[in-house]
C-alpha cells in the first residue's frame, strides 16, 4: 500500500511550520504503511556548504569525533549535528567529494542518505510517529518536504529500503506502487555509471530520474519520460532543491489527492492526510490525472 | 434530525447506530459531522433513512447501501457506493476512482467529476455524473445506466455487456467491443427520468448512446477455431 505526503510552501511565513504540518500528515498515513517511514526536508539553503545526511546503526561509535577527524583530514571546518541514528555534516562545497571518499574509508558502515545544499533525509524502520519523534521532524522549518510511510512489497523492511530515496544532489523520490522492470533498468543504469545502493524498485526510479537529469532533462522532462520507460504501478512525488513534482502511471490505481491555496501545494495519498492543513476548506482540491506531470518551482 | 460527531464518537459507533434503524424508525434524518476523509462512513445501511455527511469522505462511503439516501456535502474517496443495492447516494463534489463499482441497483449522483473506472462491473445501478469521468469507466459493465453530462476518458465501456452508456460531451476513446448506438425514443425516456431525478438540467437529446457490439461476450461460431 504505502502512504505519501508532500508539502510545498509558497508563503514564506509558513516555512517555520513545515516540519509540524508534515509530521501530522505523515502520522495520519500510518495505516497505509506502518513498516517504516522517512521524510525529506528542504531548508536552510547554503550555497557554500554541502549537507551530508548520514546514518549508522551504531551512531555513538561511528559519529564520535567524526567532525574533528574530517576537519583534520580535509584541513577545513566540518560541522556535525546529531539526530538519533542520523547526523548532518556540513562541509565546504569544494571539499564535498573528497569528504565522501574519506568518510567511506574511515567509517565504512556509515550510509549517506542524502547530499546537497538544501536536502536532509531521515528514515528508519518503525511506526511513522516514532520515526518523526526520533528525528524531531516537527521542529524543522523549510521550503518543501516529502514524507513516506512504507508497507513493503518489493524488498526487505530495512532502513535503507525505506523512502525517500536520493540518488543525486538535492534530489529525492517517494513511491507508492511497484515497478516490474526494475532489475533490467538497474543493470542499464549501473552500466551508465549511476550508483544504485539497494535491491529496491523505488531506488531504481530515483536513479532513473537522476540519470535523465544528468543528460540534461529538467525534472518535468525526466518525469515525462519515466512514463515511457518505467513499467509498473506508481504514484511518484519528487523533490529537487527548489521544486516539487508529482506523476502517476497511466493506469493510476494508486490513490492521490492534491490541494492548493495561496500558501501551499499539498499532496496526500488520501484526503485524510490534508484535513489539518491551514484553510483546507478553501483549497482547490483535485485528483491528479493519470500520465500527467505536475510540477511547482520556487 | 440526529447529529453524529465523528470527532467524539467512533466510526463503528456511527455505523452500528445506523444499522440499528429499522424500516419503521422514527429517526429518519441523520447528520454526520467532522467526516474529515474517514473511510467506510454509512456502509451497509438498510433502512429508509436520510444521512447527510458534512465534509469529504474517504474510501467506500455508502457501500452496499439499501434503501437509504446518503448525501455527501464534499468529495468522496475511492469506491463510493460500491456494490449499492438500492437507495440513493449523492455526492455534491467529485468522486475518486471506481465510484459505483459492481452496484446492483439504486441511483448514484456525482455532481462534480468522477475519476477512473466509474461504474466498473456495474450490475444494475444507475449512475449520473454531472461532470466528466476518467478512463476505463464502465469496464465489463453488465446492466444499468451510466449517464455522463460532461466528457468521458479513454477506453469507455471496454468489454461491455448490457449496460447503457449515455455521454453528452466527447469520448476520448471507446474500449473493446463498445460502439455508438442509435438513440431511440425509449432511451430518451430513460435518460429524461434519470436526469430529472439527479437534478441535472441537461437535455436528453444532447446525449449519444453507447453500448456493447456483442462481439466479445457472445459465442460466435465463425470464431470457433480461435476458442
Amino acid at each position: 500500500m504505502c502512504g505519501i505526503v508532500g508539502l510545498f510552501i509558497k508563503d514564506k511565513s509558513l516555512e517555520s511550520e513545515l516540519g509540524s504540518l508534515l509530521t501530522d500528515m505523515l502520522v495520519t498515513m500510518t495505516d497505509r504503511g506502518p513498516d517504516s517511514a522517512g521524510i525529506a526536508v528542504y531548508g536552510n539553503n547554503t550555497d557554500q556548504h554541502v549537507k551530508l545526511t548520514i546514518q549508522s546503526d551504531n551512531p555513538s561509535e561511528d559519529f564520535a569525533n567524526l567532525d574533528a577527524e574530517l576537519s583534520e583530514t580535509l584541513n577545513t571546518s566540518v560541522l556535525i549535528r546529531h539526530k538519533d541514528t542520523h547526523a548532518v555534516l556540513e562541509i565546504p562545497a569544494d571539499k564535498a567529494i573528497k569528504a565522501r571518499q574519506i568518510l567511506n574509508n574511515i567509517r565504512p558502515n556509515v550510509c549517506v542518505m542524502s547530499a546537497g545544499a538544501s536536502i536532509e533525509i531521515y528514515k528508519e524502520v518503525g511506526l511513522p510517529k516514532d520515526v518523526a519523534n526520533r528525528f524531531e521532524i516537527s521542529g524543522m522549518s523549510g521550503s518543501h518536504g516529502i514524507g513516506h510511510t512504507r508497507m513493503a512489497t518489493e524488498s526487505a523492511v530495512t532502513t535503507m529500503g525505506a523512502h525517500p530515496f536520493s540518488t543525486g544532489a538535492d534530489q529525492c523520490l517517494v513511491h507508492n506502487g511497484s515497478l516490474s522492470n526494475h532489475n533490467s533498468l538497474r543493470r542499464k543504469l549501473v552500466r551508465e555509471g549511476i550508483h544504485v545502493e539497494t535491491l529496491n524498485d523505488t531506488e531504481v526510479g530515483a536513479a532513473y530520474l537522476t540519470w535523465k537529469m544528468k543528460q540534461g532533462s529538467s525534472l518535468g522532462e525526466a518525469l515525462k519520460s519515466s512514463l515511457e520507460d518505467l513499467d509498473g504501478f506508481f504514484t511518484f512525488v519528487v523533490g529537487t532543491k527548489d521544486g516539487f513534482g508529482v506523476v502517476r502511471d497511466p493506469i493510476a490505481c494508486k490513490p492521490a489527492v492534491m490541494a492548493e491555496t495561496d500558501q501551499y501545494v499539498a499532496f496526500g495519498s488520501e484526503y485524510r492526510a490534508l484535513v489539518n492543513l491551514p484553510k483546507i476548506g478553501n483549497a482547490r482540491v483535485w485528483e491528479p490525472e493519470p500520465a500527467t506531470v505536475y510540477f511547482w518551482n520556487h | 434530525m440526529q447529529t453524529f460527531d465523528l470527532e467524539t464518537h467512533s466510526l463503528r459507533e456511527l455505523n452500528a447506530t445506523l444499522h440499528e434503524q429499522k424500516d419503521n424508525t422514527n429517526q429518519t434524518s441523520w447528520e454526520v459531522i467532522n467526516a474529515r476523509g474517514s473511510h467506510a462512513i454509512a456502509v451497509g445501511l438498510d433502512a429508509p433513512i436520510e444521512v447527510t455527511i458534512k465534509g469529504s469522505t474517504g474510501y467506500y462511503c455508502g457501500g452496499m447501501n439499501k434503501q437509504a439516501t446518503i448525501n455527501v456535502h464534499g468529495s468522496a474517496g475511492p469506491g463510493v457506493a460500491e456494490n449499492m443495492m438500492s437507495g440513493t447516494v449523492i455526492i455534491e463534489g467529485d468522486a475518486s476512482q471506481y465510484a459505483g463499482a459492481t452496484g446492483h441497483g439504486g441511483l448514484l449522483v456525482i455532481k462534480g467529476n468522477a475519476s477512473s473506472r466509474c461504474g466498473i462491473s456495474m450490475k444494475g445501478i444507475d449512475i449520473v455524473v454531472h461532470g466528466n469521468i476518467g478512463h476505463m469507466s464502465a469496464f465489463m459493465a453488465q446492466s444499468g445506466n451510466l449517464v455522463v453530462c460532461g466528457d468521458a476518458g479513454d477506453a469507455l465501456g471496454d468489454s461491455l455487456y448490457e449496460a447503457r452508456l449515455f455521454v453528452r460531451g466527447s469520448v476520448k476513446s471507446l474500449g473493446a467491443d463498445c460502439i455508438e448506438k442509435e438513440m431511440r425514443p425509449e432511451h430518451i425516456e430513460v435518460l429524461r427520468d434519470l436526469l430529472t431525478r439527479s437534478g441535472s438540467d441537461a437535455k436528453p437529446e444532447e446525449f449519444k448512446r453507447y453500448g456493447s457490439a456483442r462481439q466479445l461476450y457472445n459465442f460466435n461460431v465463425d470464431n470457433a477455431a480461435a476458442y
